[in-house]
């Protein structure tokens, strides 16, 4: 019967329609709220499936990233960063900008920055800063909500892209669990070598 | 109707054996083998290049070009351009290369033996300055005619130029932040030709198009001695149908196609320029933004280029990741591809948003892996960024196993009988099977056309020789073979992710030590991968350094657009859009 391609194709679309009645009733009024967020974006989830941004904001995975920031030591506020410069040489942008500290006594560099910059306007967020850093000092961020009202509000200095190492292990708990055992076996093994030096 | 075949068609009858010695029996003065360290190919004196085209094509059995590119040898003071053709039973490149000199540039035109070769050869003119002689429509394709200068030429320097390569010194250990404009003394980014103002500027290469096009007209509309004048249509830059902006020049007798022209290069960055100043990893994210949907395919191709020239082994795992990746980006693009042709089609937003929450789902995963949904960045040279996450392979089989065999089934409810979309599709935009391999048309719209070729099959990259899988191929070539050749193209995909996910080993995801500064040696190499949208080739050529000497995306859209001319003639002004849609094509890739 002619038209009876268009018919089925409807029927689909009814289902479509259907189906986003039927998943409401199966949460029980309880669809629009955060706990079943990670389930309503799920593959058993049928139906139309929206999110109210920016309402309800969908949960990030760990391994999100998003412009990078700086880790600080949260007892002693030390920022982690060495300034050996690496991101700002692996940055395919080069928007990482490093100014390195000099001991004023001796002249020598020290290993801190003095100043740090990223043009977050020019960051695309690729990950490299924070993948090849040698001292796990420079980390992807997950939050992106960063509009600004100015380009200059987006070139962060220091003191913006200085956060605590908690936060670090709060938003990449699997990363921080690796990084730590790294560190703790590092640790272990140099002074196994002090210890079979002085014995 | 389409149909699947399990291999290539052999293409008996040509001359078995190594095709350089053959050449060089046939040719012994035109043809010299290369003589730079480590490089393919052999070395065609330039007037004999048409003859020598010729005889690849028809003697040899290289019938498919699939790339034609320039480099610059500043120091050597010539410019080679550099052909590779592919036979279509599989195989590997016959790589030629021609030198001109870079005084006066010029070299024979191959539009006659390659129609393929147009675009690609207007591009090598825009970008190196070499001249084509013989070819049929000679002008700047992606920059205009107020550019000053052929910006890939090694000596010429753009407007914020800082220094040769990356990483630019003034950043570490000394880098005070400056706005980019700041550094300029005049505070802004373009330079004009010496005798050129843009305020006195009229669009004169407009005017030709549109001569050029009226040309044709001949003048007697109905037959009965009414005179009727053509009339010229610019379908964009801004129009809806063209993805972004892309404009198609069309001439039209009522509402009949004459000739249609496509005019591109708005969203020009000059992509391979900045690919020469980056490192050589510093380009894997830049590949993502070449074509956006498919950034895990692009990354694919990069790599493979580049692990050519590296020679390294990639472990097990990361292999099978990429091709899970890989297949996953086939399955995205042609759920986009799909809704899309459907919105041009006048389907308004439904098929395209049902695709969408598809493809939703398919970048949770990417996010979960790579940590970012469209911009993945995720392979590395002899590997992959990051091992996969627990939770990724639950998810991913529940998608392959009982999510997505059943959308795509319904998607073919919904649309493949719908009487509309069979009366707008069936017959329209049609491209015969030689004129498809003539134009180096690739991937679904070569495939609807009956060419059964597939990059996967024809010189398999990654593990995909072990894979089973069929290739769909069309009869008609028209609209609805390319799309019934993409809903059994995701069938297949979803049968090799099945084979991927249950084969999958434990183990290494990167072969050696992670490298910021990674030594690739010298040499030139051509990597090409079955994007979803067709043959994605990277052309690389390498002095051993931390940067690129030359780097060249064969884009698939760019190329396939060469025969959007040749499908458009003689439909009306509605089927373009559809066509246009049916090539699908993303103008991040088209520019590049």
């Amino acid at each position: 019967m002619y038209g009876s391609g268009i018919l089925k194709g409807l029927g689909v679309t009814l289902k479509h329609f259907v189906e986003t009645y039927i998943e409401d009733i199966r949460y029980l009024g309880k669809r629009y709220t955060p706990e079943t967020l990670p389930q309503r974006q799920g593959p058993k989830e049928r139906g139309i499936f929206t999110v109210q941004y920016p309402f309800e904001k969908l949960p990030v995975p760990e391994n999100f990233r998003y412009i990078p920031f700086l880790v600080y030591d949260d007892e002693t506020g030390k920022e982690r960063c060495t300034s050996c410069g690496i991101c700002a040489k692996v940055c395919p942008p080069q928007c990482i900008w490093i100014v390195r500290t000099k001991d004023p006594k001796t002249g020598r560099p020290r290993p801190e920055p003095a100043e740090f910059y990223i043009d977050a306007s020019i960051c695309m967020s690729c990950g490299y800063c924070a993948e090849f850093c040698p001292f796990d000092a420079i980390k992807m961020d997950h939050d992106y909500e960063l509009s600004a009202y100015h380009r200059d509000e987006l070139v962060f200095d220091l003191k913006k892209l200085l956060k605590p190492a908690s936060y670090h292990a709060q938003i990449h708990p699997t990363d921080w669990k690796r990084e730590e055992e790294a560190r703790a076996a590092k640790a272990a093994k140099k002074a196994a070598a002090r210890k079979a030096r002085k014995g | 109707m389409v149909r699947l075949v399990k291999s290539l068609e052999p293409s008996p009858g040509f001359p078995e054996g190594d095709p350089i010695a053959l050449l060089q029996e046939r040719f012994p003065d035109a043809i010299s083998p290369a003589d730079k360290g480590n490089h393919t190919g052999v070395i065609v004196e330039s007037d004999r290049l048409p003859e020598v085209a010729l005889y690849i094509r028809d003697q040899l059995g290289y019938q498919y070009l699939s790339s034609v590119t320039g480099v610059d040898y500043l120091d050597d003071g010539y410019f080679e351009v550099v052909y590779h053709a592919y036979r279509l039973s599989g195989g590997g490149p016959l790589t030629f290369k021609a030198r001109t000199p870079r005084e006066d540039p010029v070299l024979p035109s191959l539009v006659a033996v390659w129609p393929g070769a147009d675009f690609q050869e207007r591009e090598i003119w825009d970008l190196y300055g070499v001249r084509f002689t013989g070819h049929p429509n000679l002008k700047r394709i992606l920059l205009w005619e107020g550019f000053a200068g052929h910006p890939m030429r090694k000596d010429w320097k753009e407007p914020y130029y800082e220094e040769e390569h990356k990483p630019f010194k003034s950043r570490w250990p000394q880098g005070h932040f400056a706005m980019a404009e700041e550094r300029t003394p005049w505070g802004r980014n373009v330079q004009y030709p010496p005798d050129f103002t843009p305020e006195g500027w009229t669009p004169e290469g407009d005017a030709a198009l549109y001569e050029g096009l009226l040309e044709l007209e001949t003048g007697h509309g109905n037959g009965k001695g009414l005179r009727t004048d053509r009339v010229v249509v610019n379908m964009g830059p801004q129009h809806p149908s063209t993805h972004g902006v892309f404009r198609m020049v069309v001439t039209l007798n009522g509402e009949t196609i004459v000739d249609l022209e496509p005019v591109m290069g708005y969203l020009h960055r000059n992509h391979e320029k900045i690919g020469e100043r980056n490192t050589w990893l510093g380009n894997m994210p830049f590949t993502d933004r070449l074509d956006y949907i498919c950034s895990m395919h692009n990354n694919f191709g990069y790599a493979v280029a580049v692990e050519k020239l590296m020679g390294v082994e990639v472990p097990e795992r990361a292999e099978y990741i990429r091709v899970i990746m890989a297949e996953l980006t086939r399955i995205v693009n042609h759920f986009i591809a799909i809704g899309f042709l459907f919105n041009d089609l006048g389907a308004f937003f439904t098929p395209a948003l049902y695709g969408l929450e598809e493809r939703e789902l398919i970048l949770d995963l990417f996010e979960m892996a790579s940590g970012s949904r469209m911009m993945c960045n995720y392979f590395r040279f002899g590997g992959v960024a990051r091992d996969l996450p627990e939770e990724f392979l639950p998810l991913a089989r529940e998608l392959v196993e009982n999510r997505l065999p059943r959308v795509i089934d319904e998607f073919e409810t919904y649309l493949t009988g719908n009487e509309i979309f069979l009366a707008r599709s069936v017959g329209v935009g049609v491209l015969p099977k030689e004129m498809a391999i003539a134009y180096s048309t690739a991937g679904p719209v070569l495939r609807a056309s009956g060419v059964a070729y597939d990059v996967r099959k024809a010189e398999p990259y990654g593990i995909y020789d072990r894979f089973d899988f069929e290739i769909p191929i069309g009869t008609n070539g028209d609209i609805f073979d390319r799309y019934k050749v993409r809903i059994e193209e995701m069938r297949q995909s979803l049968h090799i992710l099945k084979q991927a996910l249950d084969q999958i080993p434990d183990g290494p995801i990167q072969a050696g030590k992670k490298a910021y500064q990674v030594r690739v040696p010298a040499g030139d190499a051509y990597g090409r991968v079955e994007n979803p949208k067709g043959e994605l080739g990277f052309y690389l050529v390498s002095t051993g350094g931390p940067n690129p000497y030359r780097y060249h995306i064969r884009a698939p859209s760019f190329i396939n657009l060469t025969s959007l001319g040749e499908m458009s003639k003689g439909h009306k002004v509605a089927d373009i859009v559809a066509i246009l849609g049916s090539i699908d094509i993303v103008l991040g890739e088209v520019d590049r």
